[in-house]
C-alpha cells in the first residue's frame, strides 16, 4: 500500500518536471495565435504546475524578467517553469498582459482540466460548461479527459464536445463523423453548429450536416412544441387567477368593478409588505415568507373589497354602468394612495430560494419553478373557490342570491350581508393572484391596470355566473396567445385574440357557458 | 327656430358666440390653448351625452373616435412640414427614421386638405358604423357593449403603439409648422382656430338639440328607457342605436381634428381606456340628459385637472376618484339637475 501511494506521488512529482518550457515562453512572448496554441499544449499535459501558469495568466499575475517567466504575488516571485522560489525579484520585470480572448482560451482550459477532476459534480459542471462552446485547442485535453471518464451522465457529454471541436478544426473525416454524432444530440448548440456546417463549400459535409440537422430540428421541434404548451398553461393560470375574483364579484353577483386590478396590485404590495418584514425580523425564515404572505394578501384584499362594497357599491345594485364609473373612480384612488405610501417606483419582491431556477424537462426547454408552482397554486385556489361555493352554507347563499335574489330575501337568506362576503372573496381572491404575479415580476402601482381588460375578456369570453366557463375560457385565451406570438409576435397576437372576442361576443353575447333563462330582457 | 330653444336661450348663444369670436385677442395664449382645448372636449361630451344620457348606452370607445380624428388631422399637418422637418426629406421624419423609402398606403392624398377632412368624419365613422352595427344586432348592451368598446380602444392603442402601422408609434405627431398655409404657432392662428372650435361647438349643440327634440330624439329616449316596448312598438331599435352612435362617432372625429391643432401632439396614449372613462364622468357630473350640462361637465373637471396638475399633481387622482364616486352616488343628475332642482324650489 505504501509503495503504490510512493509510486503515484512520484509520477506527480515527474509530471511537474515535464511542463512544456517552449509552451511557457510562447505563452509570455508569443504572439495571439501563439499564445492560444501554447494553452492548449500545457492543456495537454494536465498538471498541476500548468494550471498554476494558467491561473497566473488569467489573474494578471505573470511577469516577465528577461528571458525568465515569473509568476508574482506581492513580494513572493516563482518562476513559471520550474516552480522554484526567486528572492529577491529582479527590479526590471514586465507584466504579461492576457486580452480577451486569451482570457476566454484560459476560462475554457480551466473548465476542461476540471474534467480530470475526481469528483462527479465538478467534471459534469465542467462539461456542460464546455458544452456550451469551446476553443479547438483543448482537443487533446477533451479526449483524454473522455478515455478516462466512465461515468454514463458524464460520457455523452463530452463525446458531443468532442465532436463539436471536431466540427470546427478537424480533417474531413472527422468531421463528417462528427457532424453524424450532432445529429444524434438533442442540445440547441449543436443546431447552431451544424446550420453553420449545412453551409460550408464542401459537398459532402454539406449534405451530411443537412440530413443532421433536419434529426435534430425534429428532435428540438418537440421541445419547443412542450415549452409553447407549458407556456400556454402558464399564461392560462395567471388569466385564471387574476380572472376567478371577478368571475364571482361579476359573474355571480354582476357588479362592474373596475378596480379589480387595483385589488390584484394590493395583494402584491401585502407580500411586498409582509417580505420586508421577514427580512427584518426573521432573516432566518426568509425562504417561508410566502405561507404568511399568501394569507395576508387574501385578507389585506378581502378587508378593502368589503369595506368598498360597504360604502359604494352597496348603493349601486342594478345600476351597472354607475357601478362601473364609481369602482373607477375608487381605482384611481387607490393607485395614487399606493403611490403616496409606497413612492411610484416599482419596488422588488423576492422569490424564496426553492423557487428559483426550473426542471430541465427536455434537452431545450426548462419549466421555471416559479411558474410551475403557480399553476399548482392556480390549481388550489380554484378548487378552494370551488368547494367554497358547492359545499358551504355561504356558497349555497351565493348561488341563491345569484339565482333570483328576491326569492332569497324571502325565504330568509340575508341577502345584504351575503353580497359583502361574496364580495370580499372575490376581492380575496384577486389579493392571491397578487400575491402569485408579485413573483413573476416587478410590482408597481400600475400593476393592476395591465390586467383589468383581460380579466374581463376572460369573463365576458367564458360567460358569466360559471367558474366552468371561466376555467376554460382562461385556458383558451393563455394558449392562443402564446401560439399566435410564436406566429406573430406578442403585440399582433393580443389585438387578434381582442378582436377575436370583440367578434365572438357579437355572435355570442352570453359567452361560451350561459345560464339558461327565458328572459326576453336576458 | 323657437321649436329649440326659447329667446333667452338664444340671446346666451348669441352672446357666448360673440365672446368666442372676441376672446383670443384679450387671453394669453395659455389660456386661448386651454379653453380651446376645453371646448373641443365639450364636443366630445356633448357626443357621448347622446348616446349615453339619451340613448342609455355607455360607450367605453369615444376616446378611440376622438384620437382618430386627430391622426387624420395629424397626417396632414405633418405633410405640411414639408421639407422643414429635421432631415429635410418629403416624407416625416419618423419615416426618415425608420429607413422608409415611400408614404405608406394609409397616407395616401393625405396632403389635400379636404381628403384630410373626408378622413376625419369617414373613418371614425366607418368603424362605429360597422362595429355599432354588428354590436346591436346581435344585441350586446349595458354593460357588455362597454366592456367590448373598451377591448376595441385597448386593442386600437396596441395597434397604434406599432411603428410599423405607420402612424409614428409612440410618438406620434407633433411639430407640426403650418396649417392650410398660415404658421401654426402665431396668434392669429391659434384666434382662428379658437373661433372655428366655438362655432363648431355651438352648431354641435344646436344639432344635438334639434336631435332630442325631434321624433327621433323621442325614439332614442324610449329606447333608453324600455328598449323591448319600443321594440314591440314596431321601432327598429338597431338602426336608430347605429344612426346615433355613427353620429356621435363623427362629433367625435371633429373634436379630434380641431384638437390636435391647437395642441400640437396627437399619439397613442390619448386612446387609453382611461381617456375614454374620463369622457363619461364629464358627462355623468354635468348631467346626462341635458345637453348644457356635459359642456359644463367638460369644463369644471379638465379645469381642475389643469389646476390640480400644476398646483398638485399628486392630489389629481384623489380629485378625480372622488368626482367619479360622489357624482354617481349623490349626483345622479349631474350639475344640471341640481341647478334644476334649485330653480324648481325657488319657484
Amino acid at each position: 500500500m505504501r509503495s503504490l501511494a510512493l509510486v503515484l506521488l512520484l509520477s506527480i512529482a515527474g509530471g511537474a518536471l515535464a511542463i512544456d518550457k517552449a509552451a511557457v515562453d510562447k505563452l509570455a512572448f508569443g504572439d495571439g495565435d501563439e499564445r492560444i496554441a501554447a494553452i492548449g499544449a500545457l492543456v495537454a499535459e494536465a498538471d498541476p504546475r500548468a494550471v498554476e501558469v494558467l491561473k497566473a495568466l488569467g489573474e494578471g499575475e505573470m511577469q516577465t524578467a528577461g528571458k525568465r517567466v515569473l509568476i508574482v504575488r506581492g513580494e513572493l516571485g516563482i518562476d513559471a517553469f520550474t516552480g522554484e522560489k526567486v528572492a529577491p525579484l529582479p527590479a526590471e520585470r514586465e507584466d504579461v498582459v492576457a486580452n480577451n480572448r486569451l482570457r476566454g482560451a484560459i476560462g475554457d482550459a480551466l473548465a476542461a482540466l476540471r474534467l480530470l477532476s475526481p469528483e462527479r459534480a465538478m467534471r459534469l459542471a465542467a462539461a456542460k460548461e464546455l458544452a456550451t462552446g469551446v476553443d479547438a485547442s483543448m482537443l487533446p485535453l477533451v479526449n483524454k479527459a473522455l478515455e478516462q471518464e466512465t461515468d454514463a451522465g458524464i460520457r455523452p457529454l463530452l463525446e458531443l464536445v468532442v465532436a463539436s471541436m471536431q466540427m470546427k478544426g478537424g480533417d474531413k473525416a472527422q468531421r463528417l463523423a462528427a457532424i453524424r454524432m450532432l445529429g444524434e444530440s438533442t442540445s440547441p448548440n449543436s443546431k447552431t453548429l451544424l446550420a453553420e456546417a449545412a453551409r460550408d463549400t464542401d459537398e459532402e459535409i454539406r449534405g451530411e450536416a443537412q440530413k443532421s440537422l433536419r434529426a435534430v430540428e425534429g428532435r428540438l421541434a418537440w421541445g419547443e412544441r412542450f415549452g409553447l404548451l407549458f407556456a400556454g398553461v402558464s399564461l392560462g393560470s395567471i388569466l385564471l387567477l387574476a380572472a376567478l375574483g371577478l368571475a364571482i364579484t361579476y359573474g355571480l353577483m354582476g357588479v362592474i368593478n373596475m378596480a379589480h386590478g387595483e385589488l390584484i396590485m394590493i395583494g402584491a404590495y401585502a407580500t411586498y409588505v409582509v417580505q420586508n418584514l421577514f427580512r427584518a425580523y426573521l432573516p432566518g425564515a426568509f425562504d417561508w415568507y410566502l405561507l404568511a404572505a399568501v394569507p395576508a394578501a387574501f385578507v389585506v384584499s378581502a378587508c378593502v373589497g368589503m369595506i368598498l362594497e360597504r360604502m359604494v357599491i352597496r348603493w349601486l345594485y342594478g345600476r351597472p354602468l354607475e357601478t362601473l364609473l364609481a369602482t373607477w373612480g375608487i381605482s384611481l384612488m387607490l393607485i395614487q394612495l399606493v403611490r403616496t405610501l409606497f413612492g411610484a417606483q416599482n419596488v422588488q419582491v423576492e422569490n424564496p430560494a426553492f423557487m428559483s431556477g426550473g426542471i430541465q424537462a427536455l434537452s431545450n426547454v426548462v419549466l421555471p419553478w416559479s411558474r410551475v408552482m403557480i399553476i399548482a397554486f392556480t390549481g388550489l385556489v380554484l378548487t378552494g373557490t370551488w368547494l367554497l361555493l358547492t359545499r358551504t352554507r355561504l356558497g349555497l347563499f351565493v348561488r341563491g342570491v345569484t339565482q333570483n335574489r328576491d326569492m332569497a330575501s324571502c325565504v330568509g337568506v340575508p341577502t345584504a350581508r351575503v353580497d359583502t362576503w361574496a364580495f370580499g372573496l372575490g376581492s380575496g381572491i384577486a389579493g392571491l393572484a397578487g400575491c402569485a404575479l408579485a413573483q413573476l415580476g416587478n410590482v408597481g402601482p400600475d400593476l393592476g391596470q395591465g390586467y383589468i381588460v383581460d380579466s374581463f375578456m376572460v369573463v365576458v369570453f367564458g360567460g358569466v355566473g360559471q367558474l366552468a366557463g371561466t376555467v376554460y375560457a382562461a385556458l383558451t385565451l393563455g394558449f392562443a396567445n402564446k401560439f399566435l406570438e410564436a406566429w406573430s409576435g406578442a403585440v399582433l397576437a393580443k389585438i387578434a385574440l381582442l378582436v377575436f372576442i370583440i367578434i365572438f361576443i357579437q355572435r355570442r353575447p352570453q359567452g361560451l357557458f350561459a345560464l339558461k333563462g327565458r328572459s326576453v330582457e336576458a | 327656430m323657437m321649436r329649440l330653444y326659447g329667446p333667452k336661450a338664444w340671446i346666451a348663444l348669441g352672446v357666448a358666440a360673440v365672446l368666442i369670436s372676441v376672446l383670443p385677442h384679450f387671453l394669453s395664449s395659455y389660456w386661448v390653448t386651454l379653453i380651446g382645448k376645453i371646448m373641443c372636449y365639450a364636443i366630445v361630451a356633448i357626443a357621448m351625452d347622446l348616446i349615453w344620457g339619451y340613448c342609455g348606452i355607455l360607450s367605453l370607445g369615444h376616446g378611440l373616435f376622438f384620437a382618430l380624428g386627430g391622426y387624420a388631422m395629424g397626417m396632414h399637418l405633418m405633410r405640411q412640414i414639408g421639407r422643414e422637418g429635421q432631415y429635410q426629406s418629403d416624407l416625416p421624419d419618423f419615416m426618415v427614421f425608420l429607413d422608409w423609402k415611400e408614404l405608406p398606403w394609409q397616407w395616401w392624398n393625405t396632403d389635400q386638405f379636404w381628403w384630410a377632412m373626408l378622413l376625419v368624419v369617414a373613418v371614425p365613422g366607418l368603424l362605429a358604423l360597422v362595429f355599432g352595427y354588428f354590436a346591436f344586432r346581435s344585441r350586446v348592451k349595458g354593460v357588455y357593449f362597454s366592456i367590448i368598446t373598451q377591448a376595441l380602444t385597448f386593442a386600437a392603442m396596441l395597434l397604434f403603439f406599432r411603428n410599423a402601422t405607420g402612424f409614428g408609434g409612440n410618438n406620434g405627431f407633433t411639430d407640426f409648422k403650418r396649417i392650410l398655409g398660415f404658421t401654426i404657432t402665431s396668434p392669429e392662428t391659434r384666434a382662428a382656430l379658437f373661433a372655428v372650435t366655438g362655432a363648431v361647438l355651438i352648431a354641435t349643440l344646436l344639432l344635438a338639440r334639434w336631435i332630442v327634440t325631434s321624433k327621433l330624439g323621442r325614439v332614442l329616449t324610449a329606447i333608453r328607457d324600455a328598449e323591448t316596448r319600443a321594440a314591440f312598438c314596431g321601432y327598429n331599435t338597431v338602426h336608430y342605436k347605429v344612426a346615433v352612435f355613427t353620429l356621435s362617432a363623427v362629433l367625435c372625429g371633429i373634436a379630434g381634428a380641431l384638437y390636435v391643432p391647437q395642441v400640437g401632439i396627437i399619439n397613442p396614449s390619448e386612446m387609453s381606456p382611461a381617456n375614454s372613462i374620463e369622457i363619461a364622468i364629464w358627462v355623468a357630473l354635468g348631467g346626462r340628459g341635458t345637453l348644457i350640462g356635459p359642456i359644463l361637465g367638460a369644463g369644471v373637471v379638465n379645469g381642475a385637472k389643469s389646476f390640480f396638475t400644476q398646483a398638485f399633481p399628486e392630489y389629481w387622482l384623489y380629485f378625480l376618484g372622488l368626482l367619479f364616486i360622489l357624482a354617481t352616488l349623490f349626483l345622479p343628475q349631474g350639475i344640471a339637475g341640481l341647478a334644476q332642482r334649485w330653480k324648481d324650489k325657488r319657484v
